[in-house]
């Protein structure tokens, strides 16, 4: 098993690499994933907000909804794809702290 | 294929949660004892690859969108049991810091993307690519195959409790109260989309990166070195 160096540097490139993921569906008019509707598009497509849908649909408001800054959404692509890159690299972040944390909690110490 | 919340009943993500509680123990256990520390950065890029895979959405023009996970490579170089526990975590975060799938259905997501996923990919990657070499063509037709097969039995499981909804519970005016499309609807669109073309799309990325380990290092390839 060698380093990991390389895997890591493949990492970054894909966190750079990720606004394609913004601007694809935008080029081909692409709404939500199927199955993954805010109220509003629920409501256009079978004429009601299901009751218990709109009771627990906003249990948890996220502190970086849709993988963008609040006031950089919806200002031009650059915006929205430089919001973009900064979440993949807090969220890249934070997994790779909670798994080490999680990692060292759970692994064996070498040699053992 | 994160379901968001509201999208699943009480009973439904309870049953999940039930499921996943003692599933993510076992991996835990599991996974004690072969992980080494030197190893962990292994499970960390595993997590924070799958998160970054994620990201890239991709259109059906004029349609929906959907991505791959990543859960099946992922399976194959740590084992089934370690990428339960990565693309748990990657789960979890999308969830609580950006609102990608609901907090409700944390189990859920986990059961489909982290659990089903890895672990009918790697069977089948194993059942194809047994006995052959780690630098082999099979291993990595193997690779593509169980790809494939991973994203689309998940999107499966998943159009499975979406479109069970209407049938567990209704409001007192006969409308379902969650997920509105029974399953004769969201199990065929949910299958078409992802046999269609996601499904592809974590073919040929699980192809690529088992390609990739076969050049640059193929021990990473043999189940004597995996986690678990």
């Amino acid at each position: 098993m060698k380093g990991t160096n390389k895997l890591w540097w493949g990492l970054v490139l894909l966190v750079i690499l990720s606004p394609i993921g913004l601007i694809l569906p935008e080029i081909f008019k692409s709404g939500p994933a199927w199955g993954e509707w805010s109220l509003e598009e629920i409501e256009k497509m079978v004429g009601y907000v299901p009751a218990g849908l709109k009771k627990l649909a906003d249990l948890w408001s996220a502190p970086v909804p849709d993988y963008n800054l609040k006031n950089w959404e919806g200002q031009g692509l650059t915006k929205s794809s430089l919001g973009y890159i900064l979440s993949g690299v807090l969220g890249v972040g934070i997994i790779v702290l909670v798994t080490f944390i999680l990692g060292k909690i759970i692994s064996k110490k070498d040699g053992q | 294929m994160h379901i968001p919340d509201g999208y699943l009943g009480p009973q439904t993500y309870g049953v999940l949660y039930g499921i996943m509680v003692p599933l993510w123990a076992l991996a835990s256990k599991l996974v004690r004892r072969t992980l080494r520390q030197r190893q962990v950065p292994f499970l960390a890029l595993g997590a924070a690859f799958s998160f970054v895979v994620m990201m890239f959405n991709v259109p059906i023009p004029g349609g929906s969108t959907g991505h791959a996970v990543g859960g099946v490579i992922v399976a194959i170089l740590l084992g089934p049991w370690a990428a339960l526990i990565a693309i748990s975590i990657a789960l979890v975060i999308q969830a609580l810091l950006f609102g990608d799938g609901g907090i409700t259905a944390i189990a859920a997501n986990c059961f489909n993307m982290a659990f089903v996923m890895p672990m009918v990919g790697y069977w089948v990657y194993r059942l194809i690519g047994q006995g052959a070499p780690a630098t082999s063509r099979r291993k990595w037709i193997a690779g593509a195959v169980a790809g494939y097969v991973g994203l689309n039995v998940a999107a499966l499981t998943t159009a499975v409790m979406f479109g069970i909804q209407p049938f567990l519970a209704r409001g007192p005016d006969g409308r379902p109260l969650y997920f509105p499309y029974p399953l004769e609807v969201a199990v065929p669109v949910m299958a078409a989309q992802h046999l269609l073309l996601f499904g592809f799309i974590e073919a040929v990325l699980t192809a690529f990166l088992v390609i990739y380990f076969q050049r640059s290092d193929p021990s990473m390839l043999e189940p004597i070195r995996r986690i678990q």
